[in-house]
């Protein structure tokens, strides 16, 4: 009677026309090729800036293990003509415990798939990522992930969306549900429990979204540029509100951003990504006092200053993934 | 009905879905107006149908159209009255329609669990889909209403084998939208559940198969009209009892009147079922936004 369809495209298939697009089409999975060698970063070079650029990337003496490790990973991904495309290459990273990392970079340099290896969602094609020391095998569920795009599950309401994590992890449901009613107060959603995401503005998916992830309690939270989606000022309340709840847990966190002042406001450490294939340019220590006030902290002119010498080194790669796509635009047209 | 292509039931109310629901605006004004609107409505539809059978009566009568081959409405009529009061040659017409609704409704609750789990497994366990795709597209590419013939011989007269085409017919429309359903679910949300913790069973039940239910509601819709279809022609072909055996044996008398009065019972029995699927699907799909959902198709 009504219209049923999930999403925009085909509409239900009916049975007499049925033409089974999926059944031939390769699932565009990805197959991890093995690497072909590469020697050196290519990026590197030249303009590294000077000031605040820490060497965290090696290992602090014996017994010492950081909660996120990247070591040397590239990753390519095979693509539709055939071909591969490598969106991540010999990138190293390491965040440790209660450590705030921000990954800024231009679009298409392979921040999400950072991301991604860690979780265990891919398997980096070279190299390897260590979670707390292990080699990371298979989906980890000590790791919290929150998503770009929206991932609470629509036909759940708030409650059984946030209590969804407890309940496989082996929980009974009458104390993921009390434990999912405490951690909605946490993120202000009080008295929303029988919402469906729906029936909520952007910000409050989001911070569903949030205490879905924080009540298991992940010590490595990754963070996929939650706040893209939301306007500017609900960005930065959200901020704000997340670097309280990080520090009730403080887990060690990777948050993904293409927006600089959004990472430096939140971060411990900024690292800026090379146009791709992904690769570490810089880090960056941000000592900002906190508890911080993203809305506020920009007038701080040490934020100021920040910004300038992050910014000097994103800059290039900005221009540089910018005139790839032109180049594109030019080659196409 | 709105975009599920309509089988022969569908075409009175799609009629409903070309005019826009009446614009909400606040007060009870506007109330009073939309009802005003669909009283409106409601009574030119009436009409349409009043003057579609005057006009088939009269051209009747003025011996246009011979009723032999074409019936008249008031034919039709007179035989509805008699199956009820008088009950027909088979028994009484309430016994006829409960079998053949048995039947349907039989075959359409198998068929769809059966084309839901399949689909669902094909859907998710690639080395499955691999493996019987071609087979279930050369099955669908069958006209497989044929079987009904060697079902009746093989099952005999009785209520099995009009189940069986039922559930065969039944089966491939829900199965397609199943699978479809099954492989266009979002991935951000299968890993979000397995990151939670979800087993793989998990995800299958809590994330594809309430995705993949927007698609599978779809199908059911049709799917009726399909087990319908095969309880008729299974009786056609073959019964004991039933509206099919009904119609086959009006036709065999040469009583058209017959004929269309069977057709008109079964499209009361169409148009209820999909009434109560609507119902169905507003209930489970709750958790959808209202804008995808609403629209009056049926009042």
């Amino acid at each position: 009677m009504v219209s049923t369809r999930p999403t925009a495209g085909g509409g239900p298939v009916t049975p007499s026309s049925a033409s089974l697009p999926a059944w031939l089409s390769r699932l565009h999975k990805t197959t991890g090729n093995a690497a072909i060698g590469t020697n050196d970063h290519k990026h590197s070079g030249a303009a590294r800036p000077a000031p605040t650029v820490t060497p965290l990337n090696e290992e602090k003496g014996r017994g010492h293990m950081p909660a996120i490790e990247l070591r040397n990973v590239t990753k390519k991904f095979a693509t539709a003509d055939g071909g591969t495309y490598t969106a991540i290459e010999d990138l190293s990273l390491t965040v440790e415990d209660g450590q705030f990392c921000a990954v800024v970079g231009p679009t298409g340099c392979g921040k999400s798939t950072t991301l991604t290896l860690i979780s265990g969602l891919e398997r980096p094609s070279r190299g390897e990522a260590f979670v707390h020391g292990e080699p990371v095998r298979g989906i980890d569920t000590s790791t919290g992930f929150v998503f770009q795009q929206d991932a609470v599950f629509p036909w759940r309401s708030v409650l059984d969306n946030v209590a969804a994590g407890p309940v496989y992890r082996g929980a009974s449901r009458s104390e993921a549900a009390a434990l999912a009613r405490d951690w909605l107060r946490r993120v202000g959603l009080s008295g929303f429990e029988d919402r469906y995401p729906h029936q909520l503005s952007g910000g409050m998916r989001k911070r569903v979204a949030l205490a879905q992830s924080l009540i298991n309690q992940p010590r490595v939270l990754l963070m996929d540029e939650p706040f893209s989606a939301l306007d500017v000022q609900t960005r930065a309340i959200m901020s704000t509100e997340l670097l309280h709840l990080w520090d009730q847990t403080k887990p060690a966190v990777v948050f993904v951003t293409h927006d600089l002042e959004e990472a430096i406001a939140l971060a411990d450490k900024v690292v800026v990504i090379t146009a791709g294939p992904g690769t570490v340019k810089a880090e960056f220590e941000i000592d900002l006092p906190r508890p911080r006030v993203v809305q506020e902290i920009r007038f701080d002119p040490r934020f100021t200053r920040l910004y300038e010498q992050i910014w000097e080194a994103l800059r290039a790669e900005v221009a540089e993934a910018y005139d790839r796509t032109t180049r594109v635009a030019e080659v196409a047209s | 009905m709105i975009d599920t292509p309509t089988t022969s039931e569908g075409s009175v109310t799609a009629l409903a879905t070309e005019f826009p629901p009446a614009a909400t605006t606040t007060g009870p004004s506007a109330r009073t107006r939309a009802n005003r609107r669909r009283t409106v409505l409601a009574g030119a539809r009436l009409g349409i149908v009043v003057v579609l059978l005057v006009a088939w009566q009269l051209s009747v009568d003025a011996k246009v159209v011979d009723p032999f081959f074409w019936g008249e409405p008031k034919g039709v009529w007179a035989d509805l009255v008699d199956w009820f009061t008088v009950g027909t040659s088979q028994g009484s017409l309430g016994a006829q329609i409960l079998v053949t609704l048995e039947e349907a409704v039989l075959g359409f609750i198998i068929g769809s669990i059966l084309g839901v789990v399949c689909g669902i497994a094909l859907g998710r366990v690639r080395l499955l889909s691999e493996l019987f795709a071609p087979f279930l597209k050369a099955a669908n590419s069958i006209p497989r209403i044929i079987l009904g013939s060697i079902f009746t011989v093989a099952f005999g007269f009785g209520i099995q084998s009009k189940v069986i085409l039922a559930v065969v017919l039944v089966f491939f429309g829900v199965f397609f939208n199943a699978f479809q359903g099954a492989r266009e679910v979002d991935r951000n949300l299968i890993a979000n559940a397995r990151l939670l913790g979800a087993s793989r069973w998990q995800v299958t039940r809590d994330v594809v198969l309430p995705s993949a239910f927007t698609w599978i509601l779809a199908s059911l819709h049709i799917s009726f009209g399909f087990a319908l279809i095969g309880a008729l022609v299974g009786e056609i072909l073959g019964a004991n009892q039933g509206l099919g055996l009904l119609i086959r044996s009006s036709q065999n008398n040469f009583d058209m009147n017959g004929v269309l009065a069977g057709m008109v019972l079964v499209a009361v029995i169409a148009l209820t079922a999909e009434a109560l699927i609507t119902l169905l699907e507003r209930r489970l799909l709750r958790w959808r936004p209202p804008q995808t959902h609403g629209g009056a198709a049926v009042e």
